[in-house]
């Protein structure tokens, strides 16, 4: 026994699981938990014909609502990712009374559940809520059309951006700041020269998470949407009223597509980020 | 005397087990806006059902959007009973063995113990003066309606304009003009019947709501009395609120009698009268007339008159590409 754990001893013992158990974990959570029920959505359109899965995909109103899903979607991210990085920049290289309050409100879209979300920001932009009774005689609407789809979107997707964005922005080093401004460098140089390429993948991370997340976005948008085919209705609204008609088949259908649109969207933001790991030279 | 209270204890627990062992339940799967009614109705059918045969029973309640209901209950949810406000939806059950094929044989009046119709609510004082469908394609006029596709409320408000159109002797063409102008003048389609009820009180947007009757009750007393008038218009349609047994369920948890005996309840003159201060139509001659004021006779056209079915008119005029997305897509 004592020579077993000897000859064992001399190969250094793991403490963290190697590779294989590692790899297989993955899979078989992966397959639990997100493989499963994909495949099985995917399954269920198969019940449709080529033709039935094409007229399902491609009414009218599908088509207006693929594009307010997909624009109001990449409107609101690129949004959070301006204003999330100005509220880590503010987080991470200020300190001000309070901080801890504002840190812990950022979280807060992630908490609530989003009808509540839908409802309050309704309730602030109909043109009888508090802010909307002073816009709406300007000629502003926020409330019933697609503006109203792309707020409720930028509320949820905010924590996204800026949760990934803060650890970065903590790690960069500001003597390089420093270094830069040295050697004779703008600010904007110094922003982007030096602070923009550093951490330019995180923001493309929560710039991808707050997007996916936007694309999927129900509860919140659908009290402030108005609804009205071809102007303000979303995907997930149609998927919604396809179920309502009993139509399990169509309603998969579409979130097949949505489903791969957004795959290859996450696939090409992923490739952003390797690309532009490479050029910066950092570790991949 | 310790000896006696522990004695005593033990055939407390001891009765109180067994009568929870014997009490059945009853799971009923209902929409929405009918929790009020059923809270009432539970409690008059257990004090009834204890009376009657001595037995405990107990109802427990699952609401949701009525189609979202009858997924779930398609799904697998372990409902006893359905009770929805649209026939298509315990079709839809119905196709799929989930409930009896002649589920509507089964009890009286089509398996519907009670009804209810469309009509309008305005605001106090009524300044637009809206009195009749008419009124409601006039220019200017914002009109809130659910969205059909997703709501029950919407299809039978879009089936009133439609069945008012054709009783004014218009033919199907044209009151697919009507209810094409009617919809130009929703400016937001709600998701649900108190959607459009919070998007026309609370956010104070459009002339006119266009709901069931027995929405005015609650809208009383969620937001005040006067708020709102309501105005009956001269022809709408009667929406049938179905029951059914789901035999799925009864027969793997025995429960077949319990819920016959619950649905054939309904149809007592108790709970007509439960129904009716709800603002849900009973089918009693005697309570109608003895709630008139609720209740104010007008012409109520059952669906079958123009629509063959709301099975029918759910594949003519709901699904995809039929006739009320051709209002959107036809210009």
């Amino acid at each position: 026994m004592a020579l077993f754990s000897l000859t064992r001893s001399r190969k250094p013992a793991r403490v963290l699981p190697g590779f294989n158990i590692t790899l297989g974990f993955t899979l078989t959570y992966l397959s639990l938990i997100v493989l499963i029920p994909l495949s099985a959505l995917v399954f269920k359109t198969f019940t449709l014909t080529w033709e039935q899965f094409w007229a399902a995909v491609t009414g009218p109103r599908v088509l207006a609502s693929y594009q307010l899903t997909f624009g109001a979607s990449l409107i609101a991210a690129l949004v959070n990712v301006v204003f999330g990085l100005l509220i880590a920049w503010v987080l991470v290289r200020y300190n001000f009374f309070g901080k801890k309050v504002v840190d812990a409100l950022v979280d807060l879209p992630f908490a609530l559940p989003t009808a509540v979300a839908g409802i309050s920001l309704t309730a602030l932009l109909a043109g009888n809520g508090w802010i909307g009774q002073y816009l709406e005689p300007l000629g502003i609407k926020l409330a019933f059309n697609p503006n109203g789809v792309v707020i409720a979107l930028i509320f949820i997707g905010l924590p996204f951006v800026v949760r990934t964005v803060q650890p970065v922005l903590e790690d960069t080093e500001k003597e390089l700041e420093e270094a830069a401004t040295c050697l004779g460098a703008t600010r904007w140089q110094t922003f982007s020269r030096v602070i923009f390429p550093s951490i330019a993948p995180a923001l493309l991370t929560g710039f991808a998470m707050a997007f996916a997340r936007a694309i999927g976005e129900y509860g919140s948008v659908i009290f402030i949407a108005g609804n009205v085919p071809l102007v303000s209705e979303i995907t997930p609204l149609i998927i919604v009223g396809k179920l309502e008609q009993y139509d399990y088949a169509g309603a998969t259908a579409v979130a097949v597509v949505m489903l791969v649109i957004s795959f290859c969207l996450l696939l090409v933001i992923n490739a952003l980020q390797a690309w532009q790991r490479r050029r910066t030279g950092a570790p991949a | 005397m310790k000896k006696h209270l522990l004695v005593c204890v033990v055939l407390a627990i001891s009765g109180l087990a067994a009568t929870s062992a014997s009490a059945q339940t009853l799971l009923n799967a209902s929409y929405d806006v009918a929790r009020e009614f059923y809270k009432d109705y539970n409690a008059a059918f257990v004090a009834h059902y204890k009376k009657t045969t001595g037995k405990d029973v107990k109802i427990d309640q699952a609401h949701g959007g009525s189609s979202a209901q009858a997924r779930a209950v398609f799904d697998g949810l372990e409902a006893d009973v359905v009770t929805m406000n649209t026939t298509t939806d315990i079709e839809f059950l119905a196709s799929n063995g989930v409930v009896a094929k002649d589920w509507a044989k089964k009890f009286p009046n089509n398996a519907a113990p009670t009804s209810s119709t469309m009509l309008f609510l305005t605001r106090n004082g009524n300044p637009k003066g809206i009195k009749d469908w008419d009124d409601l394609i006039k220019p200017g006029v914002q009109v809130i309606i659910v969205n059909p596709k997703t709501g029950g409320n919407g299809r039978m408000a879009y089936l009133a304009a439609w069945a008012y159109a054709r009783k004014k002797g218009q033919t199907d063409a044209q009151a697919a003009e009507f209810v094409g102008k009617l919809f130009k003048n929703v400016p937001i389609l709600a998701k649900g019947g108190r959607d459009a009820t919070t998007i026309f009180l609370q956010r104070n947007i459009g002339d006119v709501l266009v709901t069931f009757e027995s929405e005015v009750v609650s809208v009383d007393r969620e937001f005040g009395e006067g708020k709102v008038d309501a105005v009956l218009p001269s022809v709408s349609i009667i929406a049938d609120n179905p029951v059914a047994v789901v035999e799925r369920t009864v027969a793997k948890k025995g429960t077949g009698e319990l819920a016959k005996a619950y649905l054939d309840y309904l149809y007592s003159d108790e709970a007509q009268e439960i129904a009716a201060k709800h603002a849900l139509r009973p089918r009693s001659p005697a309570l109608l007339k003895k709630y008139a004021s609720t209740f104010k006779p007008i012409q109520l056209v059952p669906v079958s008159e123009y629509f063959g079915s709301l099975s029918e008119a759910q594949k003519v005029h709901f699904n995809d590409g039929g006739q009320f997305d051709k209002i959107y897509t036809v210009k």
